[in-house]
């Protein structure tokens, strides 16, 4: 069994029909947040083209994310990121038997309708592509394809699922090839698990109203969340991941799995890298076993990776007030 | 004997789901045992019996083989040991599989259970349902079946019992001590088909 906390219940999303002599139910929030459960403990990578998603599949990893640009270029283009070729996404969910999920603008409703009727098997609303409307998420009880957030704390992770996201993935910094900020935010968030379970199993309601009030979320979602000392969701590191130790140290850090965006295709032994990573996020609990999949890559070959405090761009904080 | 020691391998996939369903199955049943996480072939070796979860099954594979667990699996399963595989899992434990869009795959199996599968059979995630299917065979009227980018089964030899059908799709089989579901027993409340086979793992033991 798993927790449904925050699910609205008969939702726009929801499709019911009868196949045969069977009645079906499709986009229920079991559905949706358990294609997230079947993802866990692998490695989702960003792709931009059918031979890259063939060596992330052939490396193991549990989906593919398709752009039209990997982060670090969309940091470097400028300008507009929008969602991937309608054309690009289809011919990859032709070429490869794993999952295919693909990135819409935040608050862009019909961007994420389209990426729907083109059948992919997860939304990113994603802050690496140019928002459409700051102050909106969409509404994702509409849609009966599940849907990955982003979030940088507890507060932007809670109200994502009442939003009706079926997975959160913790921010970094895209596109850097630098794994501080992931970092922070994976320890932001597992911080203010501890203390709203702390409150709840002090049995304090009046404490876990004003949390509630603070994150600007439901009381009954933060209970919940208090209860079960960890998000109601499947919740992913991403950002800035390059290597495979990056992988098994996040792994550490309580994540259910990892995203690697520019990491694998902006290096330049991406083949090695992508399976290095995949071992070192599966086997992260053995030293050795990480070792040795630090050792199938080359640091010389790694993304160059910037310093997050220089930065013009910070993709992050993109829609995270709202 | 200090009980029966099951294992949920955890390659990848929703490992901890089957961990406390198994456990609920054990105490509902006042069946004395452990339930455990498991990776290697050392601790595969001393299993009683063994669930094989949902995930992808390419990557649950591809990982077992490279650190010599698939090879101590197919060992165990020969000699009897009761094995329930589910979605990625009844993929793993097929003879043969073929993709709905992509065809014929070419991915490490462990070649047990007579059937042809058809990966990806209902679509994809947008097409995943739930719905009420019967198992009459095991004793089990209804059973909520949640079904994620689900397999079908194709082809079935003569030694496998067909448990249930969607349609004219086949989604449970049964072989000896082997029992395979396209579905999520894991993910609903509903404990009856973890604890059909932690039934098995004892009757064996």
């Amino acid at each position: 069994m798993i927790p449904l906390s925050g699910d609205l219940g008969d939702t726009k999303g929801i499709v019911k029909e009868k196949i045969g002599s069977f009645n079906t139910q499709r986009g229920t929030s079991t559905l949706k947040r358990g294609f997230a459960h079947m993802l866990k403990n692998g490695v989702v990578m960003d792709v931009t083209t059918v031979e890259q998603a063939q060596i992330a599949e052939d490396a193991g990893a549990v989906a593919v994310m398709v752009l039209d640009k990997l982060p670090a270029d969309v940091r470097k283009a400028g300008g507009v990121a929008r969602t991937a070729s309608i054309r690009i996404i289809q011919e990859i969910m032709d070429s490869v038997t794993i999952p295919v999920m693909a990135k819409c603008r935040i608050g862009h409703v019909y961007e994420a309708m389209v990426l729907q009727e083109a059948n992919v098997d997860m939304i990113d609303e994603s802050e690496v592509l140019t928002p459409a409307d700051e102050t909106h998420h969409i509404w994702k009880w509409d849609f009966t394809t599940p849907f990955v957030n982003g979030a940088r704390n507890l507060g932007e992770a809670l109200r994502r699922i009442e939003e009706g996201a079926a997975m959160i993935r913790t921010k970094g910094e895209p596109g850097t090839g630098n794994v501080a900020e992931a970092v922070i935010h994976i320890k932001n968030v597992n911080n203010e698990l501890r203390r709203i379970k702390s409150i709840y199993e002090a049995g304090d309601e009046q404490d876990l109203i004003s949390v509630a009030r603070e994150l600007k979320v439901s009381y009954s979602v933060v209970e919940e969340t208090a209860s079960l000392g960890r998000l109601p969701v499947v919740n992913f590191a991403a950002g800035g991941i390059s290597t495979p130790v990056d992988a098994a140290y996040l792994m550490t850090l309580g994540c259910d799995g990892i995203f690697v965006g520019s990491g694998v295709f902006k290096s330049e032994d991406a083949k090695e890298r992508a399976q290095a990573i995949v071992l070192a996020t599966t086997f992260w609990e053995d030293p050795d076993k990480v070792k040795e999949a630090q050792k199938m890559i080359d640091e010389r070959q790694s993304m160059l990776g910037l310093d997050t405090k220089d930065l013009e761009l910070r993709m992050q904080e993109r829609g995270s007030t709202a | 004997m200090t009980g029966l020691n099951i294992g949920i391998l955890a390659v990848q996939g929703d490992v901890a789901e089957n961990i406390m369903a198994t456990k609920m199955s054990l105490e509902e049943l006042g069946i004395n045992g452990t339930v455990n996480e498991i990776k290697t072939p050392e601790q595969i070796a001393d299993l009683d019996g063994l669930i094989i979860p949902g995930g992808e099954s390419t990557v649950i594979g591809t990982l077992s083989l490279v650190n010599g667990s698939l090879k101590k699996i197919k060992e165990r399963i020969a000699n009897g040991m009761p094995v329930f595989g589910i979605c990625a899992g009844l993929i793993l434990l097929s003879k043969k599989a073929k993709d709905r869009v992509i065809g014929e795959m070419d991915q490490p199996l462990l070649d047990f259970l007579d059937i042809k599968i058809e990966r990806n059979a209902f679509g994809r995630q947008r097409d995943s349902f739930e719905s009420e299917i019967p198992m009459e065979k095991i004793g089990i009227p209804k059973f909520h079946g949640v079904f994620i980018r689900a397999p079908s089964i194709i082809e079935a030899g003569k030694d496998v019992e067909i448990l249930s059908k969607f349609n004219e799709k086949i989604i449970a089989v049964k072989q000896g001590n082997i029992i395979g579901t396209s579905f999520h027993p894991e993910l609903t409340g509903d404990l009856s088909l973890h604890k059909y086979f932690v039934n098995l793992v004892q009757k064996k033991n």
